[in-house]
């Protein structure tokens, strides 16, 4: 067991370092400088900003201090916000992210559960061609569109929420609605097929021979081994709709981590850009990690003792 | 009759296909008595396993149906039963145990807990009372360290020691009916050997009636009193042991037996295989199902359904027109030599 974390924290820095290093490099080979209009600058005043933020640095050089700061937890500061940290910006911008996309989880998520657990139990029939359909049509609608039609009829036809902006509890409703919809497709989907597995295998023909009654049959023995596939897809699910997706952000003015992203990669504020993408991928991964841990609980055959069962 | 716990009267079932209804039996009879053991034998697609899920009612709705026909359970009708009663009488009146011990326990449940769960729905019994019936049953089918195994998952499990879990649920409650659906296909010989001779001390201990369905004569030798042979969805050949196996009356059911090896014989001779492949049940209509087949054949077997015919004593009973006085007498005598 100790062996394993061991193992699986070492492999999670490895990951974590090769995404530095690409994301850095492939950086410096974006067009431009992080300066607005650098052709106003005099050629001192290039050289004093270059030098304040180390730039004037060969890139090898540059890399290196990145990571010596990185490895004592600092992000460095943003290029475009005169003294603000990268960690600061982050945590200013993840709490409407988390909250929206938390809110759109729960919501996707029990949508998506009982959509797919009904639909698998009534195999082949109105119910289950309808809500296959809708979850085809929800995965393959990105959530844009599905913002900007509760815009107009939620928002600006019956006025029931807001259109916009970042003002209370129920500016957070639409955005997590229109976040939802691709959850509740997904894990509808998932789930769907899941169970459908599961109620063909032979254990289930077992329970239903010893005489259990058929809601215990389901819920006791098929719909919990249906569900434990569903948790390694919905930490992932949960990660990137958590921090923030960058159109619904920018559609609702949300003041989140996505909007910030896309904001500093068009001012190309490298060290923003790479904070926010060194704190997407080191959620990842340790969620993916967290999943594991728990798969480990919920199903039995899995162990990370080492030993073989 | 007192002395019938199940009966199987003409029975159909049907399953709806894409390609149309596919009759996969077609009127099988058979009875069974108290604590007898009922071998039902045939190849892949004869109809056996349905009609075993049939006598649970386990079979899907949505795609089988059984068309004709009745299935008496202590004189009572289980096809009349509401889906509430026929839960009451699964797992307690009348048990199953599946082919494949590898799959057919839930691999995220503790074999003690799937034990139990049959106990406390039949037999209201507290939680308490029911561990302590499964750990009884555990001990029983020969569990080495039963009271630790009970908080094991499956997959802690060899295929034999599983299939000993599966038994130990399956006779938990007591059944009078056990139907074993080849109980013993997925184990090694070895295991197999084991197994066989449990099912048989438990059926003394506890006089349940055990429907024994197989492909395996070896197997039916060793347990079974009688013996029902299916073809094509039909019993073509029903007797007591002795009687299939020293007096078979049906061709196809000297044919099952001339394709055994035996451990005595000349290796050097081959075995003798039917010829030709098992009927498609799509396309078969009127006449004897194995016609094609049959060595013996006659016009009429390829346009009329034989009955079944008592042979000899009054409970062997055969489906085959070569029974029939008309049959020319040779022909029937030639299949006779043949043993």
């Amino acid at each position: 067991m100790k062996r394993y974390f061991v193992q699986r924290i070492g492999y999670m820095l490895i990951t974590l370092f090769i995404i530095v290093t690409a994301t850095f490099f492939l950086m410096q080979l974006l067009p431009g400088t992080p300066f607005t209009n650098p052709e106003k600058l005099t050629a001192q005043q290039l050289t004093v900003l270059n030098a304040k933020y180390g730039l004037d640095q060969p890139v090898a050089i540059q890399y290196i201090r990145y990571l010596g700061n990185l490895v004592q937890g600092d992000l460095g500061y943003s290029f475009q916000h005169e003294g603000r940290t990268v960690s600061s910006m982050i945590s200013t911008r993840i709490g409407p992210s988390a909250f929206i996309g938390l809110q759109a989880l729960v919501i996707g998520a029990i949508l998506g559960l009982v959509l797919g657990i009904i639909s698998a139990l009534k195999h082949n029939s109105i119910f289950d061609y309808g809500s296959v359909a809708l979850a085809v049509i929800g995965m393959s609608i990105p959530s844009f569109v599905f913002a900007a039609l509760l815009q107009y009829y939620v928002g600006v036809k019956l006025e029931w929420l807001p259109v916009a902006l970042w003002e209370g509890y129920s500016s957070t409703l639409l955005p997590s609605i229109a976040l939802s919809v691709t959850v509740t497709a997904t894990v509808a989907r998932f789930i769907r097929s899941e169970m459908l597995e599961v109620l063909g295998q032979d254990y289930v023909i077992t329970a239903r021979a010893k005489g259990m009654k058929e809601n215990q049959v389901i819920v006791k023995h098929v719909v919990r081994n249906a569900l434990i596939p569903v948790v390694t897809m919905l930490g992932p699910l949960a990660v990137s709709i958590m921090t923030g997706t960058l159109v619904i952000e920018k559609i609702f003015s949300v003041p989140g981590l996505g909007e910030q992203f896309t904001l500093s990669i068009l001012v190309l504020d490298y060290s923003v850009i790479m904070g926010i993408t060194i704190f997407y991928s080191a959620l990842f991964i340790f969620v993916v990690f967290v999943v594991d841990i728990i798969y480990g609980f919920l199903d039995p055959r899995i162990n990370y003792k080492g030993e073989s069962a | 009759m007192k002395n019938t716990v199940l009966k199987v009267e003409d029975l159909h079932v049907s399953f709806k296909t894409q390609t149309g209804k596919i009759t996969a039996v077609r009127g099988v009879n058979f009875e069974l008595k108290k604590g007898e053991t009922l071998a039902i034998v045939g190849e892949s697609g004869s109809g056996k396993s349905v009609t075993a899920k049939s006598i649970m009612r386990l079979l899907p709705k949505s795609t089988t149906e059984i068309t004709k026909g009745d299935i008496l359970y202590d004189d009572k009708s289980l096809l009349k039963l509401s889906n509430k009663q026929i839960t009451d009488i699964r797992g307690s009146e009348i048990s199953m145990v599946f082919q494949d011990p590898m799959t057919s326990l839930n691999p995220t449940m503790k074999v003690g807990k799937q034990i139990m769960e049959g106990l406390q729905r039949h037999q209201s019994m507290s939680k308490a009372q029911a561990r302590e019936r499964a750990l009884e049953m555990l001990k029983l089918v020969g569990i080495p360290k039963a009271e630790m195994r009970l908080d094991n998952y499956p997959h802690q499990f060899s295929g034999g020691m599983r299939q000993r879990v599966v038994i130990a649920l399956a006779l938990a409650c007591n059944p009078k009916v056990l139907i074993a659906d080849e109980p013993t296909t997925a184990l090694d010989v070895t295991i197999q050997a084991q197994i066989l001779d449990l099912m048989k001390d438990l059926q003394k201990k506890t006089d349940t009636a055990i429907i024994l369905i197989t492909h395996d004569l070896g197997v039916v030798a060793n347990m079974a009193d009688r013996v029902a042979v299916m073809y094509g969805g039909k019993i073509v050949e029903q007797g007591t042991l002795d009687e299939i196996f020293y007096n078979p009356q049906h061709p196809y059911t000297l044919g099952l037996l001339q394709s055994m090896p035996k451990m005595n014989e000349d290796r050097s001779q081959p075995l003798l295989p039917i010829a030709g492949s098992p009927p498609n049940l799509a396309t078969l209509g009127e006449g004897c199902a194995f016609a094609a087949r049959c060595p013996h054949a006659m016009k009429v077997c390829h346009t009329y359904t034989p009955r079944d015919t008592v042979v000899g004593n009054d409970h062997h009973t055969a489906a085959c027109w070569l029974q029939d006085p008309r049959a020319s007498k040779t022909e029937t005598e030639e299949v006779l030599v043949v043993n």
